[in-house]
């Protein structure tokens, strides 16, 4: 007992000597000159940006380094404000029918590609089927679906010319809908509907999208591409509004160690990192706290339950139980502690969606706790005959922390005899979608689009990811009702009593919404943040340093 | 000499298709497939891409194709980076690989020779002990507390190097960024190699021939450099055959710490991405480079140590 005191004594010590000793850097003068608003002379943005994007054909790449990128070098339909708002992009304005299933783009005149040529109505209509046509061999081309014909297209079961876009003329677009979808407009910023060079492509084939051909109507053409080091973007001066875009430069660098990424921003080689190392939180609040930016993300963290297999199956109950003995504040504000939210429904905050509040959300943790033992013992489960489970999660260590605390809080509050499992990614995706051998398993989601319906899709009985297993005719027939309606606020109430159904089966246990966290120097001008966390260098200025 | 280089060559053969099979057999029997991802994919794109890259094919099937393609120098196309050939990585990663792995080579050898011949020369005075205590400290700290600390040191507080990065606009602009790595690299090996060269030459300087030297009255120091250095070194030269491979291979973590775009981080983001070809490119091309340099080093071996050549 002694030895551990000591041990945990000397830890504490260590660990406040690493963090409280180093001295943040302070060399810059008045940020922005005398009035606080002058610019830098030199307006290159160093950005970092997580793992080697994968490709810079916006139909093809997935993963959020690559969406980074593109948002730059692109610019759909429509495009979005610092705060997320959605702005005209390529279409300078747009008309809905009343019954919510044909949009007609106007498509701006000065919009140019960064070769010269004008950007089109039939740009967007090569672009959408070319983006849907299962020889492209888009890894994401199911967000379409939305799209007349999409799921036919994407099956192969209909030509692309099927697809329900058709450029009228120049500049008169029309994407027809298969159902009334509310969210089509911010889908549209997406890299999956984005035009592509149709003259460019069709030379080039499935090269075109490297640095000596690409073609993009975006701010910003590529310039240089060093695999695993860093992509250059310059300015692109045929931009339609490059009179307001400051920054003449981005470069993007691909660095997947969180440490090294901190530590290359200390050294001012960085202006914006991609994320912040965990176990670094501390001491980033204690010396650059000023710099860290904590945005809420679209995106729940939460673990799941088999409901295919015992102990789980059949049993909402028990599954309560495990849900109601975990507390959220110690979760969300203690072990991760950015800034994440306690989760105790599906769906995050998104605009047009009433945020669902289940009666246990306004309970103290005592009587949550007390239910919990109710609802365990009512299982059959007891202190002679505990209920003994694995939690699997994939190899990190903050997963592995947050796995630590829900089997500590389950053995205190129930007896539960939980074990800890975990596994890489790619086995531990394997494992998961197997649902034969998992119990409890970690997993987060991260929606493609503002809308409720990207979270509620994922526990359709019918859905390939849902590992779940959750099988609900009730939930199935309120989401087919929500995709068929037209009308905007019943749609939303359909799929808020969805996520009312979801959550008294409990197939899953949401535990907190994800943030954004990441450094941005003080002369980054511009940075707002939001909740898809596009952030465009177009909207960016570096003041003078 | 010639027909003894030939016969090595013709051995080689076998070792590296049976590596090939290996790799090939054990990259696909991991759990997990290069298209699985958080979101599921269609099942026709699926099918699609499978056929697009040839998995949908027989296993012995893609093996052949794989070994025709790398008949004629083709490794293939990279499942992650769509817009690329393995061949292309692997020719763009390995010269960044080979300048950092050199240059802590030649860094390791004038250093760990040096430090190891005079800790030799003074045995057990304190001055040795120093010198194998330092050498100790390097062969057991790993490079991911060194690299880290480097940064911190000369990149954060002092602000005397970049702290990574990997500049293309000449060797010139690129020499600051490649200082830490260097130094990273080297430090273990120069431990190594110091304390290879201070046991042989401590065992030469006491052998007879030195004896005999010392007896004629030659100087102390044409002693040490016509006479000793050379049967001293034969230890270290064969051990220099791995580690320069192990020094241009093994950079995995310090191309992570310091943000270098080489060979070692698509070896680790292969795999981590089940990319089939990149990692199979990348232990063929180590495996043939392996091959190599053990070839080379017993060349050299027999060039400076006459026994070994009157054997062959």
């Amino acid at each position: 007992m002694r030895l551990k005191s000591i041990l945990l004594a000397s830890t504490l010590a260590l660990g406040g000597c690493g963090g409280g000793q180093e001295q943040a850097p302070v060399s810059y003068g008045p940020i922005g000159g005398e009035t606080g608003q002058e610019l830098a002379e030199v307006q290159v943005l160093h950005r970092g940006n997580g793992t080697e994007p994968q490709s810079l054909d916006p139909h093809r790449a997935e993963g959020v380094p690559s969406s980074n990128i593109l948002r730059d070098l692109f610019e759909g339909l429509v495009a979005e404000a610092p705060n997320g708002e959605l702005i005209p992009g390529a279409a300078e304005s747009w008309e809905i029918s009343a019954d919510g299933l044909t949009y007609t783009f106007t498509i701006r005149p000065d919009g140019r590609w960064s070769n010269g040529d004008p950007v089109t109505a039939f740009d967007f209509e090569y672009g959408l089927r070319r983006s849907a046509d299962p020889n492209t061999l888009s890894r994401y081309s199911s967000v379409l679906a939305p799209i007349r014909n999409a799921r036919a297209v994407i099956a192969g079961e209909l030509p692309p010319e099927a697809l329900g876009v058709e450029a009228v003329d120049e500049r008169t677009f029309v994407i027809q809908l298969e159902t009334p979808t509310p969210y089509l407009l911010g889908l549209l910023t997406h890299s999956t509907c984005y035009a592509v060079h149709r003259g460019v492509v069709e030379t080039n084939g499935t090269n075109w999208s490297r640095v000596e051909t690409h073609v993009g109507n975006g701010a910003y053409r590529l310039e240089a591409w060093v695999v695993q080091s860093h992509i250059h973007l310059a300015r692109n001066p045929q931009y339609w509004d490059d009179d307001n875009t400051t920054i003449d430069e981005v470069r993007y660098y691909a660095i997947e160690n969180q440490d090294a990424e901190l530590k290359r921003y200390r050294a001012d080689e960085l202006d914006i990192t991609s994320t912040i190392p965990q176990k670094q939180l501390k001491w980033i609040r204690q010396n650059l706290a000023d710099e860290f930016r904590v945005t809420p993300y679209l995106g729940t963290y939460y673990f799941g339950f088999n409901t295919t297999q015992p102990p789980f199956v059949g049993r909402p109950g028990l599954r309560r139980a495990l849900s109601l003995a975990v507390d959220r504040d110690i979760i969300a504000y203690v072990v991760s502690g950015a800034g994440e939210l306690p989760a105790y429904s599906w769906v995050p905050p998104v605009r047009g969606y009433e945020q669902q509040v289940p009666e246990e959300a306004g309970w103290t943790q005592a009587q949550r706790e007390a239910e919990a033992r109710r609802l365990y013992a009512e299982a059959g489960y007891s202190a002679e005959n505990p209920l003994q489970v694995e939690v699997l999660y994939n190899t990190s260590d903050n997963h592995k922390r947050v796995a630590i605390a829900l089997a500590f809080m389950w053995k205190q509050v129930l007896g539960v005899e939980a074990s800890l499992a975990n596994q890489e990614w790619k086995v531990f995706l394997e494992t998961r979608k197997r649902k034969e051998d998992t119990q409890i398993y970690r997993a987060g989601w991260i929606g493609d689009y503002e809308d409720a319906y990207t979270f509620a899709q994922l526990l359709e009985s019918t859905n390939e990811q849902n590992d779940f297993g959750y099988d609900s005719p009730r939930y199935d027939a309120l989401l087919a009702a929500a995709s068929a309606e037209p009308d905007v606020a019943l749609r939303a109430r359909y799929l808020q009593e969805a996520e009312r159904v979801l959550l008294a089966d409990h197939p899953l246990m949401p535990l907190y919404f994800y943030v954004t966290k990441r450094m941005v120097k003080p002369w980054v001008e511009g940075y707002e943040g939001n909740i898809m966390d596009h952030i465009y260098t177009r909207h960016l200025r570096i003041l003078k340093h | 000499m010639f027909r003894y280089a030939l016969r090595r060559v013709f051995a080689a053969i076998p070792t590296l298709l049976i590596l090939i099979a290996l790799a090939f057999f054990m990259i696909r029997a991991a759990p997990g497939g290069p298209f699985d991802t958080e979101k599921t994919l269609h099942p026709e794109i699926e099918a699609k891409i499978r056929a697009a890259y040839h998995l949908d094919e027989p296993l012995y099937q893609q093996l052949y194709r794989y070994l025709q393609g790398l008949a004629q120098g083709d490794f293939g196309p990279s499942f992650q980076y769509i817009d690329r050939s393995v061949t292309e990585l692997i020719r763009e990663g390995f010269p960044v690989s080979l300048q950092l792995g050199a240059c802590a080579m030649l860094l390791a050898l004038l250093v760990g020779v040096t430090a190891g011949g005079w800790a030799a020369l003074r045995q057990n005075r304190p001055s040795d002990h120093a010198v194998m205590a330092a050498s100790m400290t390097g062969i057991s700290i790993p490079n991911f507390v060194v690299g880290p600390l480097l940064i911190l040191a000369f990149a954060v507080h002092l602000d005397w190097l970049p702290a990574g990065g990997w500049p293309t606009e000449g060797l010139l602009a690129r020499l600051p960024n490649m200082v830490m790595p260097v130094i990273a690299l080297a430090l273990p090996q120069i431990a190594y190699i110091a304390r290879l060269t201070r046991g042989s030459m401590i065992e030469v300087l006491r052998s007879n021939f030195i004896r005999m030297a010392r007896a004629q009255g030659l100087a102390q120091s044409t002693i040490l450099l016509r006479h000793a250095l050379k049967p001293g070194l034969l230890p270290v030269l064969s051990y220099l055959g791995p580690a320069t491979a192990a020094v241009i291979t093994g950079s995995v973590v310090v191309e992570q710490i310091f943000g270098v775009p080489g060979l070692g981080r698509h070896f680790v983001q292969g795999a981590l991405n089940r990319d089939y070809t990149l990692v199979m490119g990348v232990v063929v091309f180590y495996g043939v480079l392996i091959i190599l340099f053990n070839f080379l080093v017993d060349i050299c071996y027999g060039l400076l140590d006459p026994r070994v050549r009157q054997r062959n």
